[in-house]
């Protein structure tokens, strides 16, 4: 390891540290239910961004069926509680499973595909998903969904929504974990080599990487992610319906990683935050919510053709327009400063 | 099930399969020119069944309200691609789509706010008089969309292979780069694909409005039926658009047959899943040639 | 490098926990600085919305309902006339003499988002009671939320679910529920047109799905069989494929149960099909929407619904005044006729704040207990009778069949 590579190390660290203060911290600030609740869910969709911002940064591969995972978290959990009556932890380590089960089965035919194909095949597996969860009503009830699930709890402590503090904590941890998870696996060998697929498949190929191997393994990777993250938002809301696995919620979630920075793992962690947090401070516009949201977006890509982790680079160009030229190629140097002090861009 | 029975799935499939293919249509013209998945496509379609009631109900007969709320609709895909596709022309495809996805949802909310919640309907072109086929029946407005598909479909097939203009749009879809040199004007092209794609779609959206009503809500199911009927007849070809989208509806409507109807969507999307991963490039697509 | 991340972790673990622990006793401090601040908003929406008559710090109702997304069209009446309300019981000098403030929030037809809004209305305004939500499955998800924080909570919402599972101690529900929608529907096909083979077809929603559920448990009771049942997606365009196969079971009368424009379309295509076979809708169908959408189709259906529809056929003179009081109000303030969903809103504030001023206070469980006493309550939905164990109030005679005539809607006795 050279000296440059230690130094964005320690940078990494630093700025995942001081996230982790932040996240795990805001209870102190936040004495609401209604914060931490909205905070709660942003954790479960952080959880899963992360998972697609593996699969779609590191390994190119676009998923717009990754409500699906989540809805297999989330029934799975809910299924195996309330009729079966496990142990809440159990069945959500035993859903995780079936979701990577899953993943197998779904990801070694269609990661074949490429591009277009690609992303309407995983929306037919997230749509073919969606109607099991409707029509099976012996399992899953339908669309009246699951009432009843019960809580997470650790001998006397339970994890529910009265008592919000000790459920951020949890959920944030696991969403920290998951986030240093994904810090290292984009650096390590198998996220370099992953990267290599991004950028060219034969070439990655032809130096020896295991491409379809790989590619199966990420989507392994983010479909428990995303499993989980449906556990958690089961344990929480208690009640599931179909309605909160479908479509727009696939399309938002990849909505989220992009704005962020496509390939920045904490481009992901941004977008995520943009996209949950948003529209509940839009709240106030009622009808217009969705409008002013929609217009947003459009603006945010515009101005920010490569995301949020674009920011440094655009406030370099701004600042060399006032100076007048400036130095040549600081731009070009504080987008890479920047964006390593940032811990993911490479 | 009997054989009238056995022909009304048909029937019914293939008029569904019409607006499938109509919305597939649209796609395959902002694809070809740009690489970008519109998901505004389905917006497209309820604005210009919105509008057509809307105009409508001004007191303006109903060519007349057909017409202008193409033009209207034409007018916003045009509006829509200079302030929004044409800044992020060089960037990534994948912005030009979250683009688009921001787009759906602004459309949307503007209709739900403008139009209401309800859904409304147009009275229907030349009556509601059923026509048999044997023992199947069908509405004459489904002749109206069958039509209109085949129009544009035809119309299409002709501004590709014998126009310059139609050319110079599959040369930009193959290699802008090299289009550029040859002197076409690029953006140019992607202007006049959002301009007619978004016209098609409006009067498809106007023709399926006496019988299936339209809110603001319709654009995304439709929409994402388009989207998996281009993505099966292949993404780029008009004939493989049609025939996708055809090959849906019937699909679906069969599935109601011989399933249930539960599962029907479920059924096509199996099929379809099936179809591409034994022809990874679609029923008419060409295999792409891979970039080293 | 994995180790040096997990001390990191453990540290920030650690240095978390012992400031959450200095952070419970912060915690008060950031309440009651933000008190100050809730009361000077509160005070100033006194000021503009009642000039006169009432008094004092507002009393604070949320209500969850669907505004916008699919279920809109039901939830959009609910929210206009529960802001109707608003100012009539201000103008009529308020609650307890003091002035009445209902915060709306809108759920966007979605689970999640509905518990969001009750997480904000219960701890952030600290409403002492909630409407909501419009549709069965953000009710199912709220539920808990309520039970849990003691706060009553009137349902507009139809599914069994609501009030027949628990926790049901702090909810009670306006609309006619789907088995009693569903008994009345039955009750007309076997005895007044007296067939005995039917078919159902159904939205896959909550609400159609529940119907079809309630049909299929009930009509064996009243020697109806049925031999067709076939479901629609909300946002299907056409089901002539599910109508041509329940024509080939031969039914004699075909049950629709979803809300619009799904209904409307199976009226049209059958008249496509040439479908004969008379047409019972649900209670879902009963707003103009549908007769606006469905045409000459619309003509002769037949649905169940509350007695709002047809002023006529209240018998109860209490009822009746009530409802043309509430006809009245609704069309001065939004220009149309209402349906049975700004009903269910009307119903629930109005239960609210009898069971308020039963009470004498915003205490919850004064509320609850008001509430569970509640009889013979003329709302518009029908008489109410609450009890700590019937938190539904109302009986199948609440309901009647409404004939579609001349794009009108008639009683069908």
């Amino acid at each position: 390891m050279n000296g440059g590579r230690l130094l964005t190390f320690a940078r990494r660290h630093s700025a995942f540290a001081m996230f982790a203060v932040v996240a795990l911290g805001a209870p102190i600030f936040l004495n609401n239910a209604y914060y931490l609740s909205v905070l709660a869910f942003t954790a479960t969709r952080l959880m899963i961004s992360l998972g697609l911002n593996l699969l779609m940064g590191q390994a190119g591969q676009i998923s717009l069926g990754h409500a699906a995972f989540v809805g297999i978290g989330a029934y799975g959990s809910a299924i195996m509680t309330t009729r079966w009556h496990m142990d809440p932890w159990l069945a959500m380590a035993l859903a995780a499973c079936i979701a990577a089960f899953a993943a197998v089965i779904i990801g070694i035919p269609t990661l074949k595909l490429k591009g277009h194909y690609l992303a309407l095949a995983t929306l037919g597996v997230g749509e073919i998903v969606f109607i099991l969860l409707v029509q099976t009503k012996s399992l899953t009830n339908g669309t009246d969904g699951l009432t009843g699930i019960p809580a997470l709890a650790v001998g006397g402590l339970r994890f529910t929504q009265y008592n919000p503090r000790a459920f951020h904590l949890l959920v944030w941890g696991v969403a920290l974990v998951m986030l240093l998870i994904s810090l290292n696996l984009s650096d390590s060998r198998v996220g370099r080599s992953l990267k290599g697929l991004h950028r060219s498949e034969v070439a990655a190929r032809s130096l020896g990487v295991d491409t379809a191997f790989h590619k199966v393994q990420i989507f392994v990777v983010s479909a428990v992610f995303a499993s989980i993250a449906g556990s958690f938002y089961a344990y929480y809301v208690q009640y599931i319906s179909p309605d909160s696995f479908t479509l727009t919620f696939s399309v938002l979630l990849v909505t989220g990683v992009v704005i962020g920075g496509l390939g920045s793992v904490w481009g992901a962690v941004w977008g995520t935050l943009l996209v949950a947090l948003l529209p509940e401070y839009l709240r106030q516009y009622d009808d217009y919510t969705n409008l002013v949201f929609g217009i947003l977006v459009i603006v945010i890509m515009i101005f920010l053709p490569t995301g949020m982790i674009g920011v440094p680079a655009l406030l370099g160009k701004w600042r060399r327009g006032i100076r007048g030229g400036g130095r040549p190629g600081s731009g070009a140097a504080m987008t890479e400063g920047t964006g390593a002090a940032d811990g993911g861009t490479v | 099930m009997s054989f009238d029975q056995f022909l009304q799935y048909i029937v019914s499939g293939i008029t569904n399969g019409s607006i499938y293919a109509l919305t597939a249509l649209g796609f395959t013209l902002i694809y070809n020119a740009t690489d970008i998945i519109n998901f505004a496509q389905g917006e497209f379609v309820m604005l210009g069944g919105l509008t057509a009631v809307s105009l409508h109900r001004l007191g303006l007969p109903l060519p007349v309200a057909f017409c202008g709320a193409v033009l209207i609709v034409m007018l916003v895909g045009i509006i829509f691609e200079l302030l929004a596709i044409r800044p992020l022309l060089k960037a990534s495809v994948l912005a030009q789509i979250i683009v688009t996805i921001g787009a759906s949802l602004a459309f949307r909310t503007f209709a739900m706010i403008f139009w209401g919640r309800d859904s409304l309907p147009l009275p229907a072109f030349s009556g509601e008089t059923p026509i048999k086929i044997f023992g199947a029946r069908m509405t004459p407005q489904s002749l109206w969309v069958m039509g209109l598909t085949l129009v544009i479909v035809v119309a299409l097939q002709l501004f590709y292979r014998r126009t310059l203009a139609g050319k110079a749009v599959r040369a930009c879809s193959v290699n802008p780069e090299a289009a550029r040199l040859m002197g076409i004007s690029y953006s140019r092209v992607v202007l006049i694909s959002f301009a007619v794609s978004a016209a098609i779609s409006a009067a498809g959206g106007v023709l399926i409005t006496p019988s299936s009503f339209m809110g603001y809500g319709s654009g995304a199911m439709i929409g994402l039926k388009g989207f998996a009927a281009a993505i099966l007849g292949g993404l780029g070809s008009p004939i493989g658009a049609v025939l996708g989208g055809l090959a849906l509806g019937v699909l679906e409507s069969l599935a109601v047959g011989v399933v249930s109807a539960g599962y029907k969507d479920a059924v096509a999307f199996l099929i379809l899943l099936a179809v591409l991963f034994v022809r990874p490039q679609g029923l008419m697509g060409q295999r792409p040639v891979e970039k080293v | 490098m994995h180790r040096k991340n997990v001390v990191i972790v453990v540290a920030v673990l650690a240095a978390l926990g012992l400031l959450w622990m200095v952070g419970c006793g912060g915690g008060e401090t950031t309440t009651t600085t933000a008190a100050p601040t809730t009361e000077t908003t509160a005070v100033a929406t006194t000021d503009t919305t009642a000039p006169a008559g009432p008094s004092g710090d507002p009393i604070l109702i949320g209500a969850v309902v669907s505004a916008t997304g699919p279920a809109s069209p039901l939830g959009e009446p609910e929210r206009a006339v529960l802001a109707m309300m608003e100012t009539q019981i201000n103008d009529a000098g308020g609650v307890l003499g003091r002035p009445v403030q209902i915060i709306i929030e809108d759920d966007q037809s979605n689970p999640k988002e509905a518990v969001t809004a009750t997480q904000k209305l219960i701890q952030q305004d600290k409403v002492v009671a909630l409407i909501g939500c419009t549709t069965s499955g953000a009710t199912l998800a709220i539920k808990p939320i309520t039970a849990e924080a003691g706060i009553p909570q009137l349902a507009m919402a139809a599914s069994n679910a609501i009030t027949d599972e628990p926790p049901m101690d702090w909810i009670w529900r306006t609309p006619q529920k789907d088995a009693l929608a569903a008994a009345r529907a039955l009750k007309y096909v076997a005895e007044t047109l007296g067939v005995t083979k039917i078919a159902v077809l159904h939205d896959e929603n909550a609400f159609g799905a529940s119907g079809a559920a309630e049909i299929a448990k009930s009509a064996p009771g009243l020697g109806l069989e049925i031999v067709a049942t076939e479901s629609y997606k909300t946002d299907d365009t056409d089901v002539t494929a599910q109508l041509t196969k329940i024509k080939g079971a031969n039914p004699e009368a075909l049950i629709v149960w979803g809300t619009n424009p799904g209904p409307a379309v199976a009226a049209k295509n059958m008249k496509q099909l040439g479908m004969e076979i008379p047409y019972i809708g649900s209670h879902g169908i009963a707003n103009k929407a549908f007769i606006d959408l469905a045409g000459d189709a619309a003509e002769g259906v037949v649905f169940p619904a509350g007695k709002l529809l047809a002023v006529e056929s209240i018998t109860d003179p209490a009822q009746k005044a009530v409802v043309s009081q509430f006809v009245a109000a609704f069309e001065a303030a939004t220009g149309g006729k209402p349906n049975t969903f700004a009903g269910h809103a009307f119903d629930a504030s109005a239960l609210l704040v009898n069971a308020i001023n039963t009470a004498q206070s915003t205490d919850a469980a004064a509320i609850q207990s008001a509430l569970n006493a509640t009889t013979g309550f003329p709302g518009t939905g029908g008489i109410f009778n609450y009890s700590s164990t019937d938190h539904d109030g109302l009986s199948v005679d609440d309901m009647i069949m409404i004939k579609i005539e001349g794009g009108a809607w008639v009683w069908a006795k």
